[in-house]
């Protein structure tokens, strides 16, 4: 079951995501102990294995520390669905492996707690508790290649 | 159609005779910048997936800064883990304790940015080299990865927007002001995935450090990177600072390039700019903001920590004393000794300033400087999120270091113009 943690905000940066005062590690499991830390203290509480988050314009910008990605994925979060996406965020996100959905309604159609099922391939978001469903723009080829290899150094040493 | 600057240096290093925006390419990479918070995390896959190697030991250039000085035991794990990977390969340009400093300060200083090139780094203001007619963005642990072994990346061509700075900057208002008054304007996201291209002739009457700290913050607009041409101020500062290889290439924007769209700025009316918690963008004149008291003033950071930024504070802090707790932190050792041979330290220290040692410490929060629940730093720092110096109840309010040293004098958010 994957429960929707929705933050109706835009412009949720790096260091509300992980804090800079935790980057003096790169072990995941600790990062994910403070994943969105500075914007909602319980979400560590409430979060389980394979729930997702749904957010406004612009997430993830400010700095490029791939910690931020870690600490999601750490969390057991399955996708982020956001209007947009920072950068270097998106960029880290497919070169980890890990998927991003680039939504424009599902702010609208997914209210906090909804549960929802999705397909990649097909590109659509199941909001189970509405009965709802949203279509999505899947990532671009070359990403979803990175992502299927497992990331992109995966990528590389089957390249080599 | 012609080629935007970006374009072109992207297009060379790609192998192609042209680009255009939208397009993927491989591009090769000459310089890599690494530091101590995303180089361990990327050795570490590199060992982990055997690929432990480095396409170029004198491409890649090593400073620890951010928590430098090591400020605990996790810290100090990381700078070993840099150090001996940096020992392993090799590593030419290695800046240990006494050398390091604020990489965005310090790669150009040493002398490794030149125009024409490709730079990346792991750190989102990696943007602030494209002040050298150079393309340069941040990235993260696992592009780092990437580039360290291979020397190439991939890379979406991005399009540019202009950012034509027309008039002359009044007394008492600075390149911060300017880039400020941008973001105010366009926000947050205003040139996602972009390039943000600055021309026009106020560029003329600013220094190759003013110029970076523009481009600096162009990822506070999410811009991919920011760019100036080249000019006889690149040049000059390019003499004084390159010392192995000399040679580069020039690259400009045809007359015909395309872009996303041109925006128009009158710096002449552009008065000193204070970024109000907690977005970059939260710019607004002086005057709107003058009297908020403040707990703590910061002047250094790759933004703003240079010497002329320096200059700037002692000149205004002469005689005077501050009212709050006001840390000074030269981002390099070379600006620290700078300071220290023309005697800004002595007008500091009568003033009632800490100096530091070179690090990023305080600007993201880190040591050197924290702040408590409810305190208010004035900063000339780059970014003012929710707890980035300290607390997520602190509040940083961004600014020049004119109005930095002012509002420490007072107290309170001060016109900086009033005292130069
Ligand atoms: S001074 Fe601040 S913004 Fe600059 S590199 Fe260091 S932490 Fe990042």
């Amino acid at each position: 079951m994957a429960k929707a943690h929705v933050y109706n905000r835009d412009h949720i940066n790096t260091d509300e995501i992980i804090p800079a005062r935790y980057l003096n590690t790169d072990d995941e499991a600790e990062l994910a102990r403070h994943c969105l830390e500075d914007l909602d203290k319980d979400f560590i509480s409430k979060v389980s294995e394979g729930d997702v988050i749904v957010a406004g314009e612009d997430f993830g910008c400010g700095s490029s520390r791939e910690h931020a990605v870690w600490a999601i994925r750490g969390a057991k979060v399955q996708t982020v669905i956001a209007k947009s996406f920072a950068r270097i965020f998106y960029r880290n996100a497919i070169n980890c492996g890990f998927y991003l959905i680039e939504s424009a309604e599902a702010l609208e159609k997914i209210k906090d707690g909804d549960e929802v099922e999705i397909n990649y391939k097909a590109g659509v978001i199941r909001n189970k508790t509405t009965g709802i469903d949203i279509n999505f723009k899947a990532l671009p080829d070359f990403a979803l290649e990175i992502i299927e290899d497992g990331g992109l150094l995966e990528h590389i040493v089957k390249g080599m | 159609m012609g080629m935007t600057i970006t374009e072109k240096i992207l297009a060379k290093a790609a192998g192609r005779e042209s680009v255009k925006a939208g397009e993927l390419v491989d591009a090769d990479i000459d310089v890599v910048m690494c530091h101590d918070v995303t180089t361990p995390p990327a050795i570490s896959m590199l060992v982990e997936k055997r690929i432990d190697k480095v396409f170029d030991r004198e491409k890649i250039i090593v400073t620890p800064d951010h928590f430098q000085p090591a400020k605990d035991i996790k810290s100090a794990e990381l700078h070993k883990r840099l150090d001996e990977w940096a020992k392993r390969h090799e590593i030419k340009y290695y800046y240990k304790l006494g050398r390091a400093g604020v990489c965005h300060a310090l790669l150009p200083e040493q002398g490794h940015i030149r125009p024409g090139e490709v730079i990346v780094g792991g750190d989102s203001h990696t943007c602030t080299y494209g002040a050298f007619a150079a393309f340069s963005t941040g990235i993260g642990s696992t592009d780092l990865a990437a580039a360290i072994a291979t020397g190439k990346l991939w890379f979406k061509i991005p399009a540019s927007i202009k950012l034509v700075l027309n008039g002359s900057l009044g007394p008492g208002v600075y390149s911060k002001d300017v880039i400020l008054a941008i973001i105010a304007r366009i926000g947050t996201d205003g040139a996602l995935y972009q390039a943000m291209e600055f021309v026009g002739p106020a560029l003329g009457e600013m220094s190759a450090e003013a110029r970076m700290t523009m481009t600096n913050m162009t990822i506070e607009a999410g811009a991919k990177n920011g760019i100036i041409g080249f000019d006889d101020v690149t040049k000059q500062y390019l003499d004084e600072h390159l010392t192995d290889k000399k040679d580069y290439t020039v690259y400009k924007s045809d007359s015909d390039a395309e872009y996303a769209a041109v925006e128009q700025f009158d710096c002449s009316a552009i008065e000193p700019m204070v970024a109000l918690p907690h977005l970059p963008s939260g710019g607004v004149p002086i005057s709107e903001c003058a009297g908020k008291e403040m707990d703590q003033a910061y002047i250094g950071s790759c933004t703003n920590g240079r010497i002329e930024d320096l200059r700037i504070a002692a000149k205004i802090l002469e005689g005077k004393e501050v009212a709050i707790r006001t840390l000074i932190v030269p981002a390099t050792p070379t600006i620290w000794k700078q300071a220290k041979d023309e005697s800004l330290f002595d007008i500091f220290y009568a003033a009632g300033c800490v100096i530091a040692a070179p690090t990023c410490g305080a600007c993201l929060g880190g040591f050197m400087g924290v702040l408590a629940a409810g305190e208010k730093c004035i900063s000339t720092t780059n970014r003012n999120f929710v707890g980035r110096m300290g607390h997520p109840k602190s509040e940083v309010y961004l600014a020049s270091p004119a109005t930095a040293t002012a509002s420490a004098i007072e107290g309170k958010l001060t016109d900086p113009r009033k005292y130069v």
